[in-house]
């Protein structure tokens, strides 16, 4: 257990390391300048140079790359250009609405399909099963930001239980500040659900095939108590595996939901960061969520330790 | 029976009074882009100035809703006889939203900060003709210029020369201090900006208590946010939305006019480009009406020239190269490009530019032209096409507004050069008596046109949007701002 949790460490952080190298030179590869953006159209040569200079800007690029990465091992994640206050603060700032937006979704998708995933492949073939992935079908193909609006034009323009959008912090008090992460929530995770029900389906389907399943049953065990209890454990491995790489899904999702819904959220942050080429939040706001993609698939791998006990000896 | 009469008409006179007081004083106003940070006088995008300009912050002079200057902080001035000394009289009992009094010093050290050899302000070519600023008395400011400018006074009403106090200029990019009717309250970066009434301003109090600015990037957002009551005001609404609520009796679509020449700029030393013939090709190839319709809603006045229709010194020139398919071809043939020629086309993010370029694309290919569209981001569009001028053709509407100047800038994106325009140019910065400029600017009006140095499009219209009741948002947009001073809600 101890090797393997070593080494899916050091995996960790070697891909850390690539990530952050691949993320500052594609950063530093794009066209523009920070500074010309800053200053517009009737700012001469001169003056731009000189904003540049202001903005540390002009230095070697491995000097850059170095005091950057440096800076992350100390959890310092530099200065916003256009802001210019410490990135760790506007990360502060937008955290508390990505990441319950996201568990919200999480949470909905997983309690959304595995229910369905469950019902469909105890009824495979029959009506309730084709009318159940039909669904998923559908929700697959559905674009969010579409269902975003369509949400936002029932929920919020016709029947008026929820604001069109917006956030209005959790200082004005838990229910308005969750209220008004519902519809997202909703549009992040419908799509998230479909996937995952779809998976559950066909991990299912395969464990009632298997022999363990018929003994059960022939020793007398109702069907219901063999699907939840043995079949649903053993087909949760696959199932854990897409949940840990919807994560990463969701976070990139809210990247449009946060426009549509004009949530001040990170997906929002690094949307506006790449167009001003604020390179230091992109940077480093991108490394943040690597850094947390990386750590929800070294739970999931964990996980399958718990799941499957067989793993636990192994190496 | 007579006492239960005059309670009852005591009631419903005091109901009527309190619902006839109870209009409301709180707005959210809905703006596109958020503010990089809070201070006009150190940066170029147009949102800062959307929230703050004449709401927190006043220059010497201001630019009112239909481009005219109009007096603010210097409630009046004299002019010397050379054109070259300004006297500045200055409101009395002026106070900074921290306190502190406003005084000649807080002018002279504005003006001083702003052209400072490591000044970062974006427009420090407002300022470039200040030879020196002299305190006469805490009233009065004497600004000496090296040459007459014509344009001063109205420079001074931009948001890059609103004055600041030395006490909070280096912290006014978080937390803005000025003398406006307005003081700020807080930013929910991200999410919204907060004014509230001042409680220590000068003049007439404005009417709102509390105004929000609410970021909503996404155009699709903006319909629903307005529908649903979130957000109230809209007034730099996408022309494209504006048919799904101006049917609506709850909402005033307002169509305005704005300093924004949207032209198809062409880089003029880049061959054929080179050639008058194939640029006037180009001209004649393009049916302003067609993108006028396709790109911006059928919103929009087409233009000739580099002014506004709306600018008193307009030259209508619309009719020098009318839609003529044939003629472009005929030029083409007589530039020896019979067989037309390929080129590119790179279009920055705004519908504008997007879908203007598809509908020109499709007309220049009607004259043998034959573009491949690129598109790109602004932060791409700045560097290749407007630093580096790399690039054949572009769409982008210049707003800022009396911009004529930019033709004769040297090393401008438009690679144009033309020593008589530059002469006219620098005729114009030193005179200042109306007539003459007006001449002037007719000229160079006529000249761009002649030369064909870019296909002139249309002016930007300002589509705003607002619920019926509010009173008193501007129409037009004589410079990029959300002036608050007088919007109140009508009951």
């Amino acid at each position: 257990m101890t090797a393997y949790l070593l080494k899916r460490l050091i995996i960790a952080a070697i891909t850390l390391v690539l990530a952050s190298m691949v993320v500052f030179a594609v950063m530093e590869i794009l066209p523009g300048d920070p500074a010309r953006l800053m200053l517009g159209f009737n700012a001469s040569a001169d003056q731009v140079e000189l904003l540049r200079n202001q903005m540390g800007l002009n230095a070697p690029l491995a000097l850059r790359y170095l005091h950057w990465a440096g800076g992350l091992l100390s959890l310092d994640f530099g200065r916003s250009y256009t802001y210019s206050v410490p990135v760790i603060d506007l990360v502060r700032e937008r955290v508390v609405v990505s990441l319950p937006l996201t568990l919200i979704a999480l949470a909905l998708s997983t309690v959304i399909a595995i229910p369905v995933g469950v019902f469909s492949a105890s009824q495979q073939g029959r009506a309730g099963d084709a009318l159940a992935m039909g669904a998923a079908q559908l929700g697959v193909a559905v674009p969010n930001f579409w269902f975003a609006l369509m949400l936002i034009y029932l929920f919020a323009v016709w029947l008026r239980l929820v604001p069109a959008g917006g956030f209005p912090g959790w200082s004005a008090g838990t229910w308005p500040a969750v209220k008004s992460l519902l519809l997202p929530a909703v549009a992040l995770a419908l799509p998230q659900a479909a996937i995952l029900a779809r998976v559950a389906r066909s991990a299912l389907i395969e464990v009632l095939n298997e022999d363990y399943i018929r003994t059960a049953r022939a020793k007398g065990l109702p069907y219901r108590a063999v699907l939840w209890r043995h079949a649903l454990r053993n087909a949760m491995i696959p199932v854990l595996t897409i949940l840990g790489l919807q994560f990463a899904f969701l976070l990139a999702g809210t990247i449009i939901i946060e426009n549509v819904f004009y949530l001040p959220g990170l997906g929002r942050l690094v949307f506006q960061a790449i167009n001003q080429r604020d390179l230091i939040v992109v940077e480093s706001v991108v490394m943040l969520l690597v850094a947390a993609v990386i750590a929800v698939n070294l739970l999931v791998d964990l996980s399958y330790a718990v799941i499957d006990p067989r793993l636990r000896g192994r190496q | 029976m007579k006492l239960w009469k005059i309670i009852f008409a005591t009631a419903v006179l005091s109901f009527a009074a309190a619902s006839a007081f109870a209009a409301r004083t709180d707005l959210v106003i809905g703006i596109p882009l958020e503010p990089p940070h809070l201070d006009p006088t150190a940066g170029a995008a147009a949102a800062i100035d959307e929230v703050l300009y004449a709401n927190v912050f006043e220059g010497l002079t201001r630019i009112g809703p239909n481009g005219e200057v109009l007096p603010d902080l210097a409630e009046s001035w004299t002019i010397s006889d050379d054109g070259k000394t300004y006297t500045f009289k200055l409101r009395t009992g002026v106070k900074f939203h921290d306190g502190s009094d406003f005084s000649a010093e807080d002018v002279k050290f504005s003006l001083e900060r702003a052209r400072a050899d490591n000044s970062v302000n974006a427009q420090k070519g407002l300022f470039a003709q200040i030879d020196k600023v002299d305190v006469v008395d805490p009233a009065t400011v004497k600004v000496t210029l090296k040459n007459p400018q014509g344009s001063f006074l109205y420079n001074m009403g931009w948001g890059d020369a609103v004055i600041v106090s030395p006490k909070s200029a280096d912290t006014n990019k978080e937390k803005p201090i000025g003398t406006g009717p307005f003081k700020f309250q807080s930013w929910a970066k991200g999410s919204s900006i907060t004014l509230v009434k001042s409680d220590n301003y000068r003049g007439a109090p404005v009417f709102l208590d509390k105004v929000e600015f609410r970021i909503v990037p996404d155009a699709a957002a903006a319909v629903p946010a307005l529908l649903s009551g979130d957000i109230q005001a809209f007034p730099f609404f996408d022309p494209d939305s504006v048919s799904q609520v101006k049917d609506d009796p709850r909402f005033k679509g307002v169509i305005g006019s704005t300093e924004g020449e949207t032209i198809l700029a062409i880089n003029n030393k880049k061959p054929p480009f080179d050639k008058l013939q194939v640029r006037q090709a180009i001209s004649y190839a393009l049916d302003r009406k067609a993108i006028i319709d396709g790109a911006s809603a059928g919103l929009g006045v087409p233009i000739g020239s580099h002014m506004s229709p709306a600018n008193k010194d307009y030259v209508d020139l619309t009719g020098l190269y009318p839609h003529n398919v044939a003629k472009a071809k005929e030029l083409l043939k007589e530039a020896g490009l019979e067989n037309g020629f390929k080129a590119t086309l790179k279009l920055p993010p705004p519908s504008y530019a997007r879908l203007g370029g598809e509908i020109i694309a499709s007309e220049l290919r009607e004259a043998g032209i034959d573009l491949e569209i690129i598109p790109v981001e602004w932060a791409q569009w700045l560097d290749q096409v407007f630093t580096k001028k790399d690039y054949d053709l572009t769409i982008v509407s210049h707003t800022e507004p009396n911009d004529i100047d930019i033709y004769s800038r040297k090393d401008y994106y438009f690679n144009y050069d033309n020593p008589t325009f530059d002469k006219i140019i620098a005729n114009l910065n030193l005179t200042s008596d109306e007539a003459r400029r007006k001449e002037l600017l007719g000229e160079a009006q006529k000249i761009l046109a002649d030369d064909a140095v870019v296909g002139f499009l249309y002016e930007l219209p300002k589509v705003g949007v607002w619920d019926a009741k509010l009173q008193g948002l501007w129409e037009n947009a004589p410079i990029q701002a959300n002036d608050l001073t007088k919007v109140k809600w009508t009951h």
